[in-house]
């Protein structure tokens, strides 16, 4: 019974949160402290502060936490499951059906008529990353820390992973 | 390329090919700070660039139909590139690789660390990531960028890149409807005149 309450409060924001899972956490909190009661508000935005402050996506991470917390591992397994299985099926059923026709003309002018729409998405969220950097530690070291990830990896081919790992070394010792 | 990229895994044990779909999606998602989005760029770089397992055309229309769809995006794409390199396993080793280590980090620190989320170097850390996703996204972009151009010329890439933002920056409309419009116009008019949208 708490598993199956379990699946509904992690499928139904899985389902309707659009703009992938930062999007869904408000349905998420809507779901565990507004309809189930499993946490107050404040249990619940230390959970997501913390969550914040680690790495990975999110959703799952939220899920994972709560699901463990109310019902154990079981509880878990099952609130991670509804917060990725239903999108991620019918995001297989799409490509797949895109793949079927692959060679239709049609096909390939849509794969071409939706590249500009990325530019614009991926854009923003260029953008968007770029203006959270400059508000939290204002334009030196952002354009700094830029100009040397941009070097790294193009000039050096450095792989971003690495990058990244030396971003958190820098940003550990001498920013905050 | 695909081709190419099918080839190559033929070429390995199905145990290589498990063990590097781990790898590829546990470091894509271990290095991804400020939830899904920011692990976009990582999984290029590993999917495309280093394991070639699809090309950019085809990494774009999943980024763009995974965007359209609701959920989270990171898990569909790795599901997604899992289940197309090794079929089921695959779709599992990758979700695990992506969700299994962070979760267990989560529920194994948030009693002891959680008075660390207020700690300088903490903060800093993040502070410090931002402007390196900033350059991978945009970097990204710019691919995807020269990548219509390829298809479509400059001009039209460009007309068709200021109306998608207007449409869905100035207008707000949801991308997913932006998707699924272009998706009809181009089912409904004849191939040749598919272009005629602007």
């Amino acid at each position: 019974m708490i598993l199956w309450k379990m699946f509904l409060a992690f499928f139904i924001p899985g389902i309707l949160g659009y703009g992938g899972g930062p999007a869904s956490i408000p349905l998420v909190e809507n779901e565990v402290v507004g309809h189930y009661h499993w946490m107050t508000v404040s249990e619940f935005s230390n959970i997501l502060a913390f969550g914040n402050a680690l790495p990975g996506p999110i959703a799952t991470k939220m899920a994972g936490y709560i699901g463990y917390d109310v019902a154990g591992i079981a509880g878990a397994l099952v609130a991670m499951f509804a917060t990725v299985a239903p999108s991620l099926i019918l995001l297989i059923a799409l490509l797949k059906l895109l793949e079927r026709f692959k060679d239709s003309p049609k096909v390939k002018w849509l794969t071409l008529l939706i590249r500009p729409i990325i530019v614009v998405m991926l854009g923003m969220m260029a953008y968007n990353f770029f203006a959270t950097s400059f508000q939290s530690s204002g334009w030196l070291p952002m354009i700094l820390i830029a100009a040397a990830s941009l070097v790294l990896m193009q000039r050096f081919r450095i792989h971003p992973a690495f990058v990244i790992a030396g971003a958190l070394i820098i940003g550990a010792a001498f920013m905050g | 390329m695909n081709q190419e990229g099918e080839n190559r895994s033929i070429q390995k044990s199905s145990l290589a090919i498990h063990r590097d779909l781990f790898v590829a999606f546990f470091r894509s998602g271990i290095v991804s700070f400020g939830g899904g989005p920011s692990g976009i760029p990582l999984i290029e770089a590993e999917v495309v660039k280093r394991y070639h397992w699809m090309s950019l055309e085809e990494f774009g229309d999943m980024v763009a139909l995974a965007n359209a769809l609701p959920g989270p995006i990171n898990t569909k794409l790795a599901g997604y590139v899992g289940w197309r390199v090794k079929g089921l396993s695959g779709l599992l080793v990758a979700l695990a690789a992506v969700v299994l280590p962070t979760v267990i980090l989560m529920v194994a620190l948030l009693g002891v660390l959680a008075r660390f989320q207020d700690q300088r170097w903490v903060r800093g850390m993040t502070q410090a990531v931002l402007p390196v996703v900033g350059v991978l996204m945009a970097q990204l972009t710019w691919s995807f960028m020269k990548n219509a151009k390829k298809g479509l010329g400059w001009i039209i890439s460009l007309i068709l890149v200021g109306l998608s933002f207007v449409l869905m920056e100035v207008l707000h409309v949801h991308p997913a409807i932006l998707i699924a419009l272009t998706l009809l116009l181009v089912l409904l008019k004849p191939s040749k005149k598919a272009g005629e949208r602007k």
